[in-house]
């Protein structure tokens, strides 16, 4: 293979699997503030154990986002050099923005949060977790900026350097908040917020059927399932942002995304089907005129077709289409799962429901796979570009690094992910197996300082 | 922001660069150090404590490593992508090395056997040390010099990055983290086990001293540029000079048992040997070895002025905050390290 491909697939392979995490992170992020606020709130032990269970796994889950995360700044230079030094300017400065007001902040306080119970007062701890959850979503904001403007790009200008072409800022503002920016960004951080609810559920259905931890898993599965369903809920609105910029800014991605070759009035939307690239045709049920509609608000006006442009400037069409199908399919899934599992936890007739928990249980799996999947529509989208309309990704590789030793660091990374996959879920049953500890329902150290009564008799925490 | 005509923002990004770096040898210099002894205790009990020493601030302090790769990204895409590229291997293995640190600290004391706790045990020390020895090994070859071609890229072989120099330095590297953790390790423990790092820190200071004068001889004799660099500018000796008060000073405060001095002396050495190799390089980045025309400088590889302005207003923005939360971490996680049911 060359180097081009190993490299792609490198660079998918190692992001993927680090995507795993960061969204468990901001997601349970989310509902490690809900659960401590409502224990500061209600002083209900309950809610401290809940947050102590949460922050183990948070623990885990965070542990490897740092572990895989460092691979990916190294590899825009290792693998991507050219690139790096075309966009250094602008995609560079965004990284660094991230290093600094994103994970100087997660990880400082990330040790109070894992180890700081019994050192600080409670209302630190809140603060301390309300800032690592702050600055997990920093890193989302800064990142998604970057990969942002590589779909559309602003606020910039190409300038001839003796080393050859490069993009340099000239509005900072513009450049961050490129076209795609915003509505992907909330976007993606809907996607997380799922992912770390749906987590939280599915420990819970599991409790809930195997009959362990009872009040526990009621009280976390009610955080979950609000987290959840909120967060599905804005999936929807982002996601259809989210593909009219796509329509505007990048219509041979939306193209691909539908599978329309036809530029066409009164555009049809295909629920699932096959790419027939031969014929240029999908195959499978379509809606007339809802693709017009969604992308206008019209069905009279046209969307554009992959046939005006030219074939080397498309996508590959069928994973494109495949993946974005999957994506969409999977979140109205989660819509469905979680207006069901509110609606029986709001009768409080969960509990019966064994199919649903089965189901919940599940539910894991959903916001996981839909975010690996619109990212790869995303990105492979967004070909054969690398950063959209200037650079093409077969013009982005290292100029030194040969076949070979892609082809190893490849096997390598494949062999550790494969191994840390393992540990981590091994890992993470074990904690789900053993439960959350009896002795967290009272607190100790400083937390468990009593409530110091005011002049006027009240208490105050 | 707008910053006056006078300040040069290539040399300010040179400086900063440094600063993210030598903050980074600094922190995480003591957590890998501590790697490093980690296999020299026996007991279960002795190894969990050194963890839970580093456990509330390593990731913290690798985080100065990723913003020091990011703002150089920004401000010198040339090295970045030069160095990076042409080090693929090198960066590869530090990867790796890094990847089994951090999850051999997070995974070691999840579970009680002991086949697990010893692989564990192992990839965290071997992590440490590698890493440790890589990131000397980069310093050395970029002080060396490396071939560049006319169109800035790397133009030389992996096997030629493990030259003599570089691995020496690589070596020094361990030797200095190995003690400056020693130290910090005395700081955060107490009893049978402090006495038994105590004796291990005249051994780490003897190695880093062995290391270090090697290496200054070699950089003496074999790499006349850095020494005619200290020739012409007689007031750099005043730098090297601090340094070694700085490293002499150790083993007296510890013989004082002001261990906290010892550290900060550690840290001072660190500061000075850092000054001294950024001195030694400015106004190069990467220098060009055999043909010093080629080599990567402040101008030539910089971004834009806009940009590096841009990026130090984030830096002026950030920095202070960084710096103010930084130390209220290591305030929060002051004194002797206590082991509870949350520890590693």
């Amino acid at each position: 293979m060359e180097v081009l491909t190993l490299s792609r697939i490198q660079f998918a392979a190692t992001i993927s699997f680090h995507y795993l995490y960061p969204p468990l992170s901001i997601g349970l992020g989310v509902v490690l503030v809900i659960m401590e606020a409502l224990w500061l709130k209600t002083g209900n032990p309950l809610y401290h154990q809940m947050a102590r269970f949460w922050t183990k796994v948070f623990a885990l889950t965070f542990a490897l986002g740092v572990a895989t995360g460092i691979v990916m700044e190294f590899q825009f230079g290792t693998n991507w050099a050219a690139y790096s030094r075309f966009v250094g300017d602008v995609f560079g400065s965004a990284l660094a923005a991230e290093g600094i007001f994103a994970f100087f902040l997660e990880s400082g306080f990330l040790a109070v949060l894992l180890f700081g119970w019994d050192k600080v007062s409670r209302g630190m701890h809140f603060f301390a977790t309300c800032m690592v959850c702050l600055g997990a979503h920093f890193s989302a904001i800064w990142i998604v900026v970057a990969n942002s403007w590589m779909q559309t790009p602003a606020g910039f200008h190409l300038v001839e350097t003796p080393l050859g072409p490069r993009a340099e800022i000239t509005d900072f503002w513009a450049m961050v908040f490129n076209p795609s920016a915003m509505d992907r960004l909330f976007h993606v951080l809907c996607g997380c917020w799922q992912a770390g609810a749906f987590l939280v559920v599915s420990v819970s259905a599991w409790y809930l059927l195997k009959r362990k931890h009872l009040e526990f898993a009621k009280a976390s599965m009610r955080v979950g399932l609000g987290v959840g369903l909120v967060a599905a809920l804005l999936s929807l609105v982002s996601g259809h942002d989210s593909a009219v910029g796509v329509a505007k800014h990048q219509p041979a991605k939306l193209a691909a995304f539908e599978g329309l070759y036809e530029t066409t009035t009164n555009a049809p939307l295909v629920l699932f089907g096959w790419v027939d690239e031969k014929n240029e045709r999908v195959i499978g049920p379509a809606i007339p005129g809802l693709l017009s509609y969604l992308t206008h608000g019209e069905a009279s006006k046209p969307v554009t077709g992959l046939n005006e442009f030219k074939p080397e400037d498309r996508p590959a069409v069928q994973p494109v289409f495949q993946f974005y199908h999957l994506m969409v399919a999977i979140g109205f899934a989660m819509i469905g799962l979680a207006v069901f599992g509110t609606w029986f936890c709001w009768r409080r007739a969960l509990v019966e429901k064994r199919w649903m928990l089965w189901l919940l249980v599940f539910s894991v799996l959903g916001p996981q796979l839909a975010n690996q999947a619109g990212w790869f529509a995303a990105e492979m989208g967004r070909q054969p570009w690398i950063v959209y309309g200037l650079m093409r990704t077969s013009e982005g590789l290292s100029a030194v690094v040969k076949a070979e030793v892609v082809l190893a660091s490849l096997a390598m990374f494949t062999f550790i992910y494969l191994l840390l996959f393992a540990l981590f879920v091994y890992l993470l049953n074990d904690k789900i197996q053993h439960g959350p500890d009896a002795a967290d329902l009272t607190p100790t150290g400083k937390l468990a300082l009593p409530l110091r009564p005011t002049p006027e008799g009240r208490a105050e925490a | 922001m707008n910053f006056p005509e006078w300040l040069d923002l290539n040399t300010t990004w040179f400086i900063l660069i440094g600063v993210l770096f030598t903050g980074y040898a600094m922190l995480d210099g003591f957590d890998l150090g501590v790697g490093a002894l980690h296999l020299f205790t026996k007991k279960d009990e002795d190894r969990r404590v050194l963890l839970n020493a580093i456990g509330p601030v390593w990731d913290g302090n690798e985080v100065w490593l990723v913003t020091g790769g990011g703002a150089l990204f920004a401000a010198f895409p040339n090295v970045y992508a030069t160095v990076f590229s042409g080090f693929y291997l090198v960066f590869m293995l530090l990867l790796v090395a890094l990847i089994f640190r951090a999850v051999a600290i997070e995974f070691r004391s999840k579970q009680p056997m002991r086949w697990w706790r010893r692989m564990w045990d192992v990839g965290f020390a071997f992590g440490s040390v590698l890493s440790s020895f890589l990131i000397g090994v980069v310093m050395g070859n970029i002080a060396w010099g490396v071939p560049i071609d006319g169109r800035g890229e790397f133009a030389g072989t992996f096997l030629g990055l493990l030259g003599p120099y570089p691995l020496l330095l690589g070596v020094t590297t361990v030797a200095l983290f190995a003690m400056h953790g020693a130290i910090y390790a005395v700081m955060k423990t107490e009893g049978e086990l402090q006495q038994k790092l105590r004796g291990w820190i005249n051994h780490t200071i003897i190695c880093f001293i062995i290391c270090y004068a090697v290496t200054t001889m070699a950089t003496l004799l074999y790499v006349p540029h850095m020494a005619a660099r200290v020739r012409d500018n007689p007031w750099l000796f005043s730098i090297a000079l601090l340094n070694m008060l700085a490293i002499a000073n150790i083993p007296r405060e510890i013989h004082h048992g002001r261990d906290w001095r010892a550290f900060l002396s550690s840290c001072v050495a660190m500061l000075a040997l850092m000054g001294l190799f950024g001195l030694e390089m400015y106004p190069n980045l990467v220098l060009s070895n055999p043909n010093p025309a080629h080599s990567l400088t402040i101008h030539n590889a910089a971004s834009s002025q806009k940009t590096l302005g841009i990026m130090l207003t984030i830096a002026l923005l950030g920095l202070p905050v960084v710096l103010a939360y930084t130390v209220s971490i290591y305030w929060i996680f002051r004194g002797k390290v206590k082991l509870d049911r949350m520890s590693y």
